[in-house]
């Protein structure tokens, strides 16, 4: 029988702040030594009062607005969830329950060229628990705790169930990190646990509009593993489903070393936090004005900007969508098309040899020492013949590395290139007569002796000749020595 | 009584507090006092009065994104029953295998 997927998605973004939701322990707590970044309110000491970060109100905020919510005015507050369980000290984690930050809105995705509009449920702002390493020694089993997490402010956006494929569930994902990242709120890193996915699943007979029971998948940290993670629940439900059977409503993690989902033993399985507005802390009043502000430092959004490309620059959608994944990369570009413009070799550049480069030294395009403009000036000395396209890697390689002009570097080098007929035509001379077997064949009718006679040349001018002229000189000789 | 047994039970379960028999016990009955003196409340007529989280007055208390300190290691564990390496060392909360 065929089934259709409802998929629904929970994100727990953690906000770029540069403190802590509560306290002023620092948020940075990647690779510090384990309890070092904690104070009395984050261990949750007896007596101790949260104050609520305001970066961490404003992030959020942004981010509701960016995704077309409808962004709480008035009173908005935090509640009290209660659970008892060692990664939070308090007995209780301050989160938001029966106000938010902002609800209904909506992501516009991208699955194969067709877009669809995914709901936004609702996005609100916690804070983020201890870490535990569960230490399995035979008879000696215990838990050790780092405190140095509790208390990063954490965003949760939680979508409505609309999408329908793993795929469209990767591209919600993907689109939901890349607007992130444009408005600067959220590294969005997987790996590092800065941007973690949880997935809702249920099957239904197609046609039918009842829901099936739930499945919530964790532990994906990985792109490829959330798709992978999501086909292979639903391949599991249809099993069951198939033999007659009831899927049983439960939370299973992700297993990617095996390629399968393990029940997961959840933290508090009667799912009875009893939640209650958060005592310590009293309500916020978010003005009309302090929301215009915020909608104000909204940048231009990942894909109208990718639409941008395509229309304003006639990019192929392919190099646009490259081109603005990430902000610095559209920045660079449009900076360097003002200079030189000609768009479409502008993308080549950065798409081929820019991102290369990248790759290799694992840089970040925020940091780079070669400016747009001098990749600009780079591409108008090939336009004008000065360089060919290999000197100008090269040259671009070295730019990169150093930061140092094209001008500079060619000219420290010697790498202009030669377009001199008469120069040229010395060494052409040169290889032709000491490559008689090359010729021979050439007469013969093996036109591919012609490359190895370019080669040739290269080789002689150390790579500075230009090529077409080359070909049409080694022909024009090649052809006159066959009418002898 | 206006706590059953069984609630007992579950808010005992969800403290994760074991309880002795006589315990149970003596917790239904002073729990449904509590509750039964709460009630109390509900005979005020409370239309129109909007629900009260706070008793301050209070509202917009916001602090500026600026990290300070932390408390040293050696302060964080001064407390601790156990500890290992820096870490806070407690009992496996986990039956044995799971992860």
């Amino acid at each position: 029988m065929g089934y259709e997927a409802i998929i629904g998605m929970e994100v727990h973004a953690q906000l770029s702040t540069k403190s802590k939701m509560f306290c002023g322990c620092s948020s940075r707590t990647i690779d510090q030594g384990a309890n070092t970044v904690v104070c009395p309110i984050c261990l949750g000491m007896p007596g101790v009062l949260p104050t609520v970060n305001r970066r961490a109100v404003e992030y959020s905020y942004m981010t509701a607005l960016a995704l077309d919510c409808k962004a709480t005015e008035g009173r908005v507050w935090f509640d009290r969830k209660n659970y008892f369980y060692p990664d939070l000290p308090k007995s209780y984690q301050i989160s938001q329950h029966s106000s938010v930050v902002g609800r209904d809105g909506h992501l516009l995705v991208e699955v194969d060229g067709v877009r669809k509009e995914i709901g936004i449920s609702d996005v609100h702002v916690e804070e983020d628990t201890a870490r535990l390493y569960h230490r399995d020694e035979g008879e000696d089993r215990y838990t050790l705790i780092d405190f140095n997490r509790s208390g990063v402010p954490l965003m949760e956006i939680v979508s409505k169930p609309d999408m329908r494929s793993p795929m469209e569930a990767k591209a919600y994902l993907r689109q939901l990190r890349k607007l992130l990242r444009y408005i600067d709120v959220s590294t969005g890193d997987l790996e590092a646990g800065s941007f973690r996915c949880e997935a809702n699943i249920s099957l239904r007979p197609e046609g039918s509009e009842e829901l099936g029971n739930r499945v919530e998948i964790k532990n994906m940290n990985t792109f490829q593993a959330v798709e992978h993670a999501i086909m292979t629940e639903i391949v599991r439900q249809s099993a069951i489903l198939d033999a007659g059977g009831m899927v049983v409503q439960q939370t299973v993690g992700w297993r990617d070393e095996l390629g399968r989902t393990e029940p997961q033993r959840i933290k508090e399985e009667a799912h009875d936090y009893r939640y209650f507005p958060e005592p310590d802390l009293p309500p916020l009043v978010i003005t009309r004005s302090w929301i215009d502000e915020l909608r104000s430092r909204i940048p231009e959004l990942p894909i109208v900007k990718r639409d941008r490309f395509v229309s304003d620059y006639g990019l192929p959608p392919y190099d646009a969508e490259l081109l603005t994944e990430d902000p610095a990369v559209a920045e660079f570009f449009e900076e360097c098309v003002r200079q030189f413009p000609e768009a479409k070799a502008v993308s080549n550049w950065i798409v081929g040899e820019l991102f290369r480069l990248l790759n290799v030294s694992g840089g970040a395009v925020g940091a780079l020492r070669v400016s747009p403009g001098q990749l600009a000036e780079l591409l108008k000395l090939v336009e004008s013949g000065k360089i060919n396209i290999s000197t100008a890697k090269a040259v671009f390689e070295e730019m990169f590395e150093s930061g140092r002009s094209a001008e500079e570097i060619i000219a420290e080098s010697d790498l202009i290139q030669i377009s001199d007929a008469d120069e040229l035509s010395d060494v052409v001379d040169r290889v032709l007569s000491a490559n008689p077997d090359a010729v021979a064949d050439y007469l013969e009718g093996k036109t591919e002796a012609l490359r190895f006679l370019v080669g040739q040349v290269m080789k002689d001018t150390r790579g500075k000749a230009n090529p077409q002229m080359v070909a049409r000189l080694l022909m024009d000789s090649l052809d006159a020595m066959g009418q002898e | 009584m206006k706590i059953s047994r069984a609630e007992v039970e579950h808010i005992a379960n969800l403290a994760r507090l074991e309880l002795a028999e006589d315990e149970i016990e003596q917790l239904q009955t002073d729990l449904s006092q509590i509750l039964e003196y709460v009630d109390q409340l509900n005979e005020v007529d409370t239309t129109g009065v909007l629900p009260t989280a706070h008793v301050v007055a209070q509202e917009d208390v916001l602090r500026q994104d600026v990290a300070r300190q932390s408390l040293s290691t050696e302060e964080v564990l001064a407390n601790a029953p156990e500890t290992e390496e820096g870490y806070f060392r407690v009992h496996a909360v986990l039956p044995k295998g799971e992860r």
